[in-house]
């Protein structure tokens, strides 16, 4: 007899269950080709981020996984169910958050809460419970009668979200939830997704923003022109750019000379000298930085400023696509 | 049915739903009726007249021409000059004032020329247009009294003296019309004022309430809840038949309003109430059908409306919703029935006032409901495009 063994700390099976799967997804519209053979999992607990461009093929993706669009070729199995624009089963796993606002405006929070979760085949006793839990925690229990057309628009947005939570979905579907929303809304829709994710909860989030990957997404896949280029931890993607950092000395004098001093240090893969200073690309900034300083001046120029920048998936985008995340 | 109830909720909430459905078809209706309501029953008219003939034949004009027009609606007021008869026309008191001279009594029965004099009011052509009517109908009266008393003369071959014509005239007078007209419509097809603007207002905008459902399709679109609606574990084709069953119970609601509304405040009298009660059922089934068809033809429910609102009065025009068929020359009466509107009119034509039965819509119905089954089923198919989030 054989006895698998697992270390206390390591997740169990159940909890590593995979929720969402998806294969070789394609979409055209005529002869645009909007998204190209995309695929990947996302386990229980897990975050997993879209991150790309406006138009890079993100909504298109998941409105393929939703069910919303039907795909020309791929699968996507949702919670061991396929999923197809026809399915009911493999639809109830899934909690929707639209990029627009889709809420009824001249229905109150809690009437849109009943409509929505009946829709879901909610009973009504379940329905009511949930329905108060979900105000609460969208913090709209003391507004919860009020006509939606009346509410702010960080109220709207934590609704939209709270309805798509509804039924206790096995996956959340998030699509770029943070565009247009202030700051303070923003950071209460990141801590949302957070919270979530740390109940169990599989969550499919898209964005442009590369901040919002860094902090939110256990994996990140990098798509652009409806291709997924690369995928994995931020830690993985970052080594793609061999984890080098980036140091820009702000320098005066004989900052030429300096350069050259510079660039006979092993541990210096590049520099560039600039009128007002010296870009250099090397490994493990940081333990470097003092003999670096000390070089510079023992080559008759003045250091002024100092920058480090860190690899980050911004950086990593770039050197994928040639483009920045924003273009 | 939970989308569909949801709907209907909203468009309690959604005053300009209730306006489309039923505020402003109501109004309208009374307006219409009010003004025009009696005009096809009623003269409504004034006259002035002024007698200075006094003779027995002006006598017979005012006290029998025109006292018998009162029944209908005239109102006649003696003045006692022409003067003061044309002010009153100029000044639009009366429609028209009858001026009989002096010596029209004895002028008709010598056999000599008389003329009655009608002073219109231009701004009453209708009125004008009575008057002359009247007048000249009672002198062609006359004037067939004088040539059969010239007949009679002229077969006996003696000569004509005042007693001999008065006596005459008198049998002329006193006799039978030989040949009687009776009005009598053609089936029992016969609409009064008030029902007829009633019924033909609120089917012009049942055109309109049945496209709400469909518009609301592309309303959903815009607003972000068709995405939510087709990510929930919901069939595409339940979406759809949920807005139709929307449509469909608000068109059914807003006619059931109306025609009870129309009943108490018009006294419109819409007869048979299985009979109409299935034949409006099916109008609503034909205008749901057909609207639905044409807002698919749209992007936008902006676009939606406009291209409902084009079709709606077009058809409503054409099919009689804003005057009766029966006015309508020959080949546009016949062409009117490619409109709904028409066979939806005919059939509550027929049942108006009571005599008709279901019997009687049977063709009606059957036409409405298979322009309802072709244009709901080319709109059901057409419709899974709209259906995209």
């Amino acid at each position: 007899m054989v006895v698998a063994q697992t270390s206390p700390g390591a997740p169990s099976s159940a909890e590593r269950a995979t929720v969402l799967e998806c294969r070789g997804l394609e979409k055209s519209y005529g002869d645009r080709h909007a998204v190209r053979g995309v695929g990947f999992e996302i386990v229980r607990g897990e975050t997993y981020g879209l991150l790309g461009p406006n138009g890079a093929g993100k909504t298109t993706t998941i409105s393929m996984i939703c069910g919303l669009l039907a795909r020309d070729a791929g699968e996507v199995v949702v919670d061991g169910k396929p999923l197809e624009t026809t399915s009911t089963e493999a639809k109830n796993a899934i909690g929707y958050v639209p990029q627009d606002l889709a809420i009824y405006p001249d229905l109150t929070a809690r009437e849109n809460l009943t409509f929505f979760g009946r829709l879901y085949g909610m009973a009504r006793a379940d329905l009511k419970q949930r329905s108060s839990e979900i105000l609460e925690i969208t913090g709209l229990a003391d507004r919860s009668d009020e006509r939606t057309d009346g509410f702010s628009g960080g109220m709207k947005r934590r609704l939209n979200i709270g309805i798509a939570l509804l039924h206790k979905p096995r996956l959340l579907v998030l699509d770029e939830p943070t565009v247009g929303v202030d700051p303070q809304s923003r950071n209460a829709i990141l801590s949302s997704v957070e919270t979530l994710s740390g109940e169990g909860m599989a969550v499919l989030y898209t964005t442009h923003y590369m901040e919002e990957a860094e902090r939110l997404c256990d994996r990140v896949g990098i798509i652009d022109e409806g291709e997924v280029k690369a995928e994995g931890t931020r830690r993985e993607l970052v080594a793609i750019l061999g984890e080098r950092d980036r140091v820009s000395l702000d320098a005066s004098g004989d900052v030429n000379v300096a350069a050259r001093s510079l660039a006979e240090l092993e541990a210096v893969d590049e520099v560039t000298a600039s009128d007002g200073g010296i870009d250099l690309i090397l490994q493990d900034a940081s333990s470097h930085l003092p003999g670096l300083l000390e070089v510079v001046a023992s080559a008759g120029a003045q250091v002024t400023g100092v920058n480090v920048v860190e690899p980050d998936l911004e950086a990593v985008f770039l050197k994928l696509t040639g483009k920045a995340l924003r273009d | 049915m939970l989308i569909a109830g949801k709907d209907l909720r909203r468009s309690v909430r959604d005053r300009s739903a209730i306006m489309t459905a039923v505020v402003a078809p109501l109004v309208l209706a009374f307006i219409l009726s009010s003004v025009l309501g009696d005009a096809s029953t009623t003269l409504n008219a004034e006259f002035a007249v002024v007698d200075q003939d006094g003779g027995e034949v002006s006598q017979r004009f005012v006290g029998q021409v025109l006292e018998s027009l009162t029944d209908q609606g005239v109102t006649i007021t003696e003045v006692d000059s022409p003067d003061e008869a044309r002010r009153m026309a100029e000044d639009g008191e009366v429609a028209a004032a009858l001026v009989l001279p002096s010596g029209l009594s004895d002028a008709v029965q010598s056999f000599q020329e008389a003329e009655i004099t009608i002073i219109a009011n231009p701004e009453s052509s209708v009125g004008v247009q009575i008057a002359e009517s009247v007048a000249g109908g009672f002198a062609a009266e006359l004037n067939s009294v004088r040539l059969s008393i010239s007949t009679v003369l002229a077969g006996r071959g003696e000569p004509a003296t005042v007693e001999t014509v008065q006596e005459l005239q008198s049998e002329a007078v006193s006799s039978s019309t030989p040949i009687g007209v009776e009005e009598q419509a053609a089936g029992s097809r016969q609409f009064d004022g008030n029902t007829f603007f009633a019924a033909g207002i609120s089917v012009f905008f049942l055109f309109f309430t049945a496209q709400i459902g469909a518009v609301s399709l592309l309303q959903e679109r815009k607003e972000g809840t068709l995405a939510r609606l087709v990510a929930a574990p919901v069939a595409r084709s339940s979406v759809v038949g949920a807005k139709a069953i929307y449509s469909f119970v608000l068109g059914a609601l807003s006619m059931a309003i109306l025609i009870v509304a129309s009943h108490f405040l018009m006294s419109a009298r819409w007869g048979d109430p299985l009979a109409v009660a299935v034949l409006v059922l099916s109008a609503v089934f034909a205008a749901m059908g057909l609207q639905s068809l044409v807002t698919t033809l749209a992007k936008t429910d902006e676009q939606a409306a406009g291209y409902g609102a084009i079709v709606g009065v077009t058809l409503g025009m054409l099919g009689g919703t804003f005057f009766p068929l029966s006015q309508a020359p020959g080949l546009m009466a016949q062409l009117s029935f490619v409109a709904p509107h028409a066979w939806i009119m005919d059939g509550l034509g027929e049942l108006s006032g009571g005599a008709g039965t279901l019997a009687d819509v049977l063709p009606a119905i059957a036409a409405l409901l298979l322009f309802g089954m072709i244009t709901g089923a080319l709109a059901f198919v057409r419709s899974r495009s709209l259906v995209v989030a």
